[in-house]
């Protein structure tokens, strides 16, 4: 992969036409996505902003004689960082957006102000900062072999003590994540067979519920069912209609029927009761 | 082409990273914008790194990437345990040491 990005660097280097329509394009879209981080109300949306400007900066790197920078910066930036920051996303919850309140008052306008401010610092501080280029990059990849290889010789030469502490800094930072993501157990985790327990406790009804409107003598899911014993059965009708409104209740009439029935005193002949058996 | 290009396009990136900081109350975003400032600060390295023909610009960019990503793990753990807490990512809810 390095070995086909490294020609495109060196074409960068040596042409003339080729270098300002790339850095336009991808500095037009770096910016755009830089301003988009910033005005997307959703943070979704400006991880997604923040992915499009580190890809262009990716671009820009290969543009200037880094191809390993610019891989890395796919792969690290875009690849694991950016991945990272969705998920994060999702378990604190899509929705969370900006509160529009300012706590300070007049804290917007003085931003925006200060931004400006930088902006324009910045542009007439680094405007000029070089007049020549000093000397070719390719000579410094060309002396080991190529970018690899030379980020390598410095890596595991001239800053190998750094390079050294840095593995330090993340296995400092690896157990720190683990300690602050770690949630200590108030309560023993419950087994299988005391989770089972719990579920068919007295009082947690797991069977079919009471079709509705059965024992009312109606049929209508709107009617509550009468159970046996001639109470009314609130969980028979479904909830949707309860909260609705449009559940109906048991009048007087069908109450007294139902008490006639459950006695026996022949509302209903007994010649159908044997037909039946 | 002039590398000052590449420089005053760090320059912008990193302001408005920097205003991101200043105007952006969810705390994750605000993050977000600190790596776009460390990501101004890598193209301003491997502008300085090609220009001087030198490359220990590139690797001090490389650093700066392993530290961003240090940075981020930690960051992010501490963002989740606060909304744990808190059930909020908002920088203005996490105001008990305010005086």
């Amino acid at each position: 992969m390095f070995q086909n990005l490294i020609p495109l660097a060196e074409v960068a280097e040596s042409s003339v036409s080729f270098e300002p329509v790339v850095f336009w394009i991808c500095a037009i879209l770096a910016v755009l996505g830089a301003i988009g981080m910033l005005i997307s109300h959703k943070a979704v949306h400006s991880a997604l902003w923040v992915a499009l400007t580190m890809i262009n900066l990716a671009v820009l790197y290969v543009l200037q004689s880094a191809p390993f920078l610019g891989v890395a910066q796919v792969v690290v930036y875009t690849g694991a960082v950016m991945m990272l920051f969705l998920f994060v996303l999702m378990i604190v919850g899509v929705d969370a957006s900006d509160a529009l309140i300012e706590t300070i008052k007049g804290q917007r306008r003085v931003s925006i102000l200060a931004g400006t401010l930088l902006v324009i610092g910045l542009v007439m501080l680094l405007g000029n900062s070089f007049s020549v280029q000093t000397a070719q990059l390719a000579n410094a990849d060309s002396a080991y072999g190529g970018n690899v290889q030379g980020i390598a010789a410095l890596l595991f030469g001239k800053y190998v003590l750094i390079f050294e502490i840095t593995s330090a800094l993340l296995i400092t930072a690896a157990v720190g994540a683990m300690i602050l993501a770690h949630k200590e157990r108030t309560a023993p985790k419950k087994s299988q067979e005391v989770l089972a327990k719990e579920l068919f406790a007295k009082g947690n009804y797991q069977g079919p519920l009471p079709s509705p409107g059965v024992y009312a003598r109606h049929n209508s899911v709107d009617t509550p069912a009468l159970l046996p014993d001639g109470s009314v059965s609130d969980i028979s009708i479904p909830g949707p209609i309860v909260a609705r409104g449009a559940a109906k209740s048991v009048n007087e009439t069908d109450l007294s029927e139902i008490q006639i029935i459950s006695e026996g005193l022949g509302l209903v002949s007994s010649e159908d009761d044997e037909d039946k058996k | 082409m002039s590398p000052n290009a590449y420089l005053i396009l760090s320059g912008i990136i990193f302001s408005i990273g920097a205003l991101g900081v200043l105007l952006r109350r969810n705390a994750i975003v605000a993050f977000m914008s600190i790596e776009l400032m460390l990501n101004a600060a890598n193209l301003a390295f491997v502008t300085g790194s090609r220009v001087w023909g030198d490359l220990s610009g590139q690797t001090a960019a490389f650093f700066v990437m392993v530290v961003a990503a240090a940075e981020v793990v930690v960051g992010l753990a501490i963002i989740v345990t606060i909304f744990r807490t808190r059930n909020s990512a908002s920088v203005d809810e996490a105001s008990l040491l305010r005086w």
